[in-house]
Formats: structure tokens, sequence, C-alpha cells
């Protein structure tokens, strides 16, 4: 398909209808490798994302939740080429990101940001927030002078803060006040889909409820996408339509939250639901924790066959011959040769 | 729960009386800790729940003598331990205690180990310090056998790994193992499964349990997260702004708060076992310890006070209330704002009624 870049500028830009689909993501594969620190020798790979496939439309909230090291914030930062992926295609709108060279993928900056999980390490502690959150538009040169003002002022707005808040320093914030900041930032060009890696982990609880609730409110006011990267199955579990599982660089079970939170089919994602400690003194010691043996494998050497077998309480031995693929009926679908039934 | 946990006729293990804990610089003064009294009881679990800066730390790292003074300037009190006052006591004699009689369990335990000693070196280390009787080879032999009590997988191998061959979670037991070493009467937990995964917290938390159960140690558990509190503790205490909020049984917190942030926490927790429409989100910021209202801390955040006079003018005291004491001047009001809180929130807040 050729296309010259005008055409291209034009049509990415156009907004999409809730429900339709903004992104495609197949066979993505992320690769590190491991090098000696002597000899600079590669020793061999970490296959942090080994092939996975999702999509997300307009609208829609993706939850991506797994383990320290499962590779979901690889994911996250991956779609947005903020690093190279190894295999596999990204389409926004149709496009193929993952083909493109830097020039190209400029006009697409602009519709995907992402929002950090430290707000204390993600804004530049020597700028004021104005040039902060300015920056992104004066760089795409989208507005400058009064109108720019403008726009800063109308996004300090939209994310709860108050204009005179713009000429101060990150360090006068609290924690979720540079949230909001980081979230204002992320907004500046008008994207239609935001990668939120961890936007809440760092956060009490009574601020992580305001971010939250502001992320949900944003969304439905500016048809945003989210990619929600989180550990936190509760926190995602809440804000997202549907929910993607990751282990060990693979997703291994995706269904809605309702699907996920009452029959999920991996064992994994069964054991991660019941790990959830659930403020209800009334249900202590009903015997529904599944505790899993040992910790997640090296994903430099991951086990042969299922990556989760190793930990799984129904292992057999087709188990490490076989890799399960994800399959089911319609939205829910599980990577397992066992899966618990629907 | 535990029965002695009911038993509220034994007498206390540690009784924290009226505890200040100031931090002083050259500008100005923060008061972390501004008056708070508690006790523990044998065998006891208690939870000590509040956000960043409510003093939850602070005040318990104070018991031990831990913080670095200056800047830190303990006052009030008596603390007593076993009937002798922790404040007043010789620092030789607080460190026959620490570690012995009580021993403390931190969030990241990368940091708590020293990293260029072996992790068995440094539990038998923690045997021989208070226990010079003791061989080498059998506090070798001990530390061993607690590595594999708390489940560390070939502990004879492991006695020999540094603090960075362990993943978190085994550091994580490895620090237990160091904690219980001396069969202590009170554990201090202080945010001990934060850092952790959510399978590895819930291996942490079983282990506490068990570890509970062998060693019949009384606990404190500090953290920030209301479901591990109901996962374990028998009572207690939530801080703001370095004051006790409420203090009560596991139960009566969970099915009917006596304060309004107690509420807003609940209320502003996503759950799994529940459907919510939305959260409850409690407005505002934690208040600056430096500059702090003379009412009611909570005031301005609060939605039960709506700016009268008495919660900016007065502090309130901890009060008993039915079950629970709760520091809040209008606590006959909570039933009202839980019933509108839940309403808010497209579910019950309260356990047992959803």
């Amino acid at each position: 398909m050729t296309v010259t870049k005008t055409s291209v500028a034009n049509d990415i830009h156009a907004r999409l209808e809730p429900g339709e689909e903004l992104l495609r993501v197949e066979d993505l594969a992320v690769e590190f490798p491991i090098r000696s620190t002597i000899l600079r020798r590669t020793l061999g790979t970490v296959k942090a994302v080994a092939g996975i496939s999702f999509d997300l439309r307009a609208g829609e909230t993706l939850g991506m939740v797994g383990e320290s090291g499962c590779g979901k914030s690889t994911t996250g930062l991956a779609v947005l080429r903020l690093i190279e992926a190894s295999g596999g295609s990204i389409s926004f709108h149709g496009h193929n990101l993952a083909a493109m060279g830097e020039a190209e993928l400029r006009p697409f900056r602009r519709e995907m940001q992402i929002v950090l999980q430290d707000p204390y390490s993600s804004l530049d502690p020597r700028l004021t927030v104005r040039s902060i959150i300015g920056e992104p538009i004066r760089v795409h040169g989208m507005a400058e002078g009064k109108a720019l003002r403008e726009r800063v002022d109308q996004l300090l707005e939209l994310v709860g803060l108050r204009p005179e808040h713009g000429s101060r320093f990150p360090h006068e914030f609290s924690g979720g006040q540079r949230q909001r900041i980081g979230i204002a930032r992320a907004l500046s060009l008008g994207p239609q889909l935001l990668v939120l890696d961890e936007p809440v982990s760092a956060l009490d609880v009574s601020i992580q409820a305001q971010i939250v609730n502001l992320l949900e409110r944003l969304q439905s006011e500016l048809n945003l996408a989210y990619l929600f990267i989180a550990h936190d199955l509760s926190v995602v579990n809440h804000i997202s339509d549907r929910i993607a599982v990751m282990y060990l660089g693979r997703i291994v079970e995706v269904g809605t939250s309702d699907e996920l939170k009452t029959s999920p089919r991996h064992p994994y994602t069964r054991a991660l639901l019941s790990a959830v400690p659930v403020p209800d003194p009334t249900r202590r010691g009903l015997g529904r924790r599944i505790v899993l043996e040992g910790d997640v494998p090296s994903p430099a050497s991951p086990p042969t066959g299922c990556r989760f077998r190793t930990r799984c309480w129904k292992a057999q031995d087709i188990c490490a011959e076989i890799e399960p693929t994800l399959d089911g009926v319609s939205t829910h679908i599980a990577a397992c040769h066992f899966p618990e039934s629907a | 729960m535990t029965a002695v946990a009911q038993n509220r006729t034994i007498a206390p293990l540690l009784a924290v009386n009226d505890l200040h804990v100031e931090f002083r610089g050259d500008e100005r003064t923060v008061h972390a800790v501004r008056g708070v009294s508690w006790d523990i009881r044998p065998g006891e679990v208690l939870g000590i729940v509040g956000e960043s800066g409510s003093g939850k730390s602070v005040s318990v790292s104070s018991i031990l003598g831990l913080l670095p003074s200056p800047p830190a300037v303990v006052t009030g009190g008596p603390i007593v331990f076993q009937g002798r006052d922790l404040l007043t006591m010789p620092e030789r004699d607080l460190r026959a205690i620490r570690g012995k009689e009580i021993a403390m369990i931190f969030q990241d335990p990368m940091t708590a180990f020293n990293p260029v000693r072996t992790i068995g070196r440094q539990i038998a280390e923690a045997i021989r310090v208070h226990d010079r009787s003791v061989s080498r080879s059998t506090a070798r032999d001990r530390s061993t056998a607690l590595l594999a009590m708390v489940g560390v997988p070939s502990p004879e191998a492991r006695f020999n790994q540094f603090p960075h061959e362990y993943s978190g979670g085994m550091r994580q037991r490895a620090m237990i193992a160091m904690a219980i070493a001396n069969q202590p009467k009170l554990l201090i937990a202080d945010e001990p499964t934060t850092a952790l995964d959510v399978t590895i917290q819930a291996q942490i938390l079983e282990l506490l349990e068990m570890v509970r159960k062998e060693t019949d140690a009384a606990t404190i558990l500090i953290t920030h997260d209301l479901g591990v509190i109901a996962e374990v503790a028998d009572r207690v205490l939530v801080m703001y702004a370095g004051k006790v909020v409420e203090s009560t049984s596991i139960l009566p917190l969970f099915q009917s708060p006596r304060h309004p942030y107690t509420l807003g926490l609940l209320g502003s927790l996503p759950r799994v076992d529940v459907r919510m429409d939305s959260l409850y989100s409690i407005p505002g910021q934690p208040p600056n310890m430096a500059l702090l209202p003379p009412g009611c801390a909570f005031a301005p955040r609060c939605s039960l006070s709506r700016g009268r006079s008495e919660c900016r003018e007065r502090p309130p005291e901890l009060t008993r209330s039915g079950d629970s004491l709760s520091a809040c001047h209008f606590v006959a009001e909570m039933d009202q704002l839980t019933r509108t809180v839940s309403e808010e929130v497209g579910t019950d807040i309260r356990v047992g009624n959803e």
C-alpha cells in the first residue's frame, strides 16, 4: 500500500467511533540480549515479550496484568515504538507502525501517549508545570504564544488543577497532583490512545481512587482508548472493559473483566485472583486462596511447553511438550491444556 | 481470631502511652506523631493502617529507638514493655531487647540485609549477638533449620548465598527467619509484603500466620492495605496525620466504620469480590504536617464536617462509640454517611451486607 504523507496524516487524526478497532498487535516479540560484562559478547537473549496478539477499540480500556518481569511494561513501550520490537506487527488505524521509519512515525506519536508510574522521576524538575505540559505542543508545532497558554490552562483544568499551578515546579506538588500533571502532558496533543503504565501504583489508596476516577471521566469525555498496565488485579479489574493476563512474556488469558473475575479459565488467573487480599474479614480462612509454589522462572530460559507448568497444580506430561495456544469461545480465551470450564 | 486477642483482661505485652514524635529542623518542626496510645497483648495481631506520612511507621520505630536523633525527638510515654519503660531505658538494655524480645521485619529485604555478607552468616550473627554461649556451629545449624522452617529450599546451600542471589520473596522469608531466630515475644512487620508480587505476598502472609502459630509472638503489622489487614489482624488502629482516628476489633472496622476517614478508605478500595460502580474518592491531599489546622486534621477533606466550627476549632478525642473508639465530633452521623457513600459506589461498603 502506498500512501502519501498528507493522506496518512489526515486519516490517522480522524476520530473513530467508540467500538471501532484502533490498535491491533500481532505476534509482538521483544528480545533483550544478555551481554557478558567484559567481552561484550552476546551470551543469550531474554524474550521479554514472546509473541503476543491483542486488539484495542476506540474508547475501550484493555487491562494488562501480570507480575514483575512478565513483559507487560515492555509491551506498552513496544506498542509506542519507544523500544524496538524484534518481531510482529503493530497496526494503528490500519498502518503498521513496526515497519515505519522515525519520520514516518512522527504524526502517529501525536495520537498515542504514555503515562508513567513514578510521578517523581517522570517530570523534569527544572521545568515549570506550564513548560512540561506545553513542550509537546510546541515540538509538534500545534500552538504557540497565547494559544499555547490557553491550551495549557485548559489542560490543567481538565485534570483538576488550576491555571495558576502552571508557574510552579514539580517538587511543589504531591504525588497525586504530579500524576495529574503527567496525565495533562500525555493529553496535550489530543491523543486517541494512552498507554498507562502502573499509573496509580505509587499512590496512596485515597489518591489512587481520585486518579482512577479522573481517568474514567477523561475517557468518556475524550473517547480515549487505554492500555492499562498494572500488577494490581483489583485496580485493573475495576477500570478495564477487557483484561489480558500475562505470564513470562505470553498472554495466558483474555476476557471481559466480568468473565475473568467470575469464571477465570487459566490456572494462573485463578491463582492471581485468589491471592488478591479481600477487604472482608468474614471471608478469612475460607480456603479460597491458592498459594503458588516457588518463583517465576527466568525469562532467559523459560520452561518448555507451557511456561506456567512448573508452578501449576494441574500440569501433566503434555504441558511440558506442547505449548498451549489461546483458545476459547468469543471474547474469553485461555492458553491451557486443561482450562476451567467457562 | 486468637482466644487471647479477645480476652482483654490479660495484661498487655506492650503499652504505648501518649507518644509524641517531632522532627526538628532549622526552619520548621514536623510533628509526625501527635499523642498516640495503644497496647498489644500476647499472641495478638495488631494492624496499623494509614497512608504515607500518617505516622504509622514512625510511631513504631520510635518504640525501639530506631529514629536518628537529632532530628527526631520522642516525648511523652511511657512505653511499657514487660513492666519496663523503653523510652527511659539505657541504650545497653534496649540493645538486649532489640532483635531478641522484639524483632522487626522491614519492607525492603534488599536494603535490610548487609549485601556483602551471606544470608546465613547474618542470621547466625543475630543469634550469637544475644547469646555468646552459642557456638558458631550450633548457630549455623539453627540458622539452617530456621531457613528450612520458613520455606527456603535447600537451606544448606542457601546459607552460603548472598542477599542478591535470593529472589524478593525468598529474601523476605530469610528476613522472617532472622526475626524469629531468638523467639521474640513481639514481631513488628512494617509493610512486609508491599514490595512483593501478589502471589508471593500470599506466600508471605501464609508464612507469617504459620510463624505466629508456632512462636505465639504478638505481631504488629503496619500496612496501607486494608485487604491485608482483613486477612490477618485481630485489632486495628487507623492513623491519620499522626493520630489514631479509629481503634477497634477487626469485624467492627469493616462492618460499621466509626470514622469518616476509615469509611473513605474502604470506599476508595477497588475490589474483586463485589461489583462497584465507581470508587469513592476522599477529596484533597493529606495535610502538610508542618502546618496542621488547629481542629481535626481530617476536617478539610471530610464529607461529614461540612465546615462546622467544632471540627475547625477543637481536635476530637478518641471516645467510645459502640464497639469502637473514634476521634470524630459527629460520630453519631456515621451510619447516615455510610449509606450515602454506599449508594455512591453502588455497593454496601459494610461487609456482610452486600
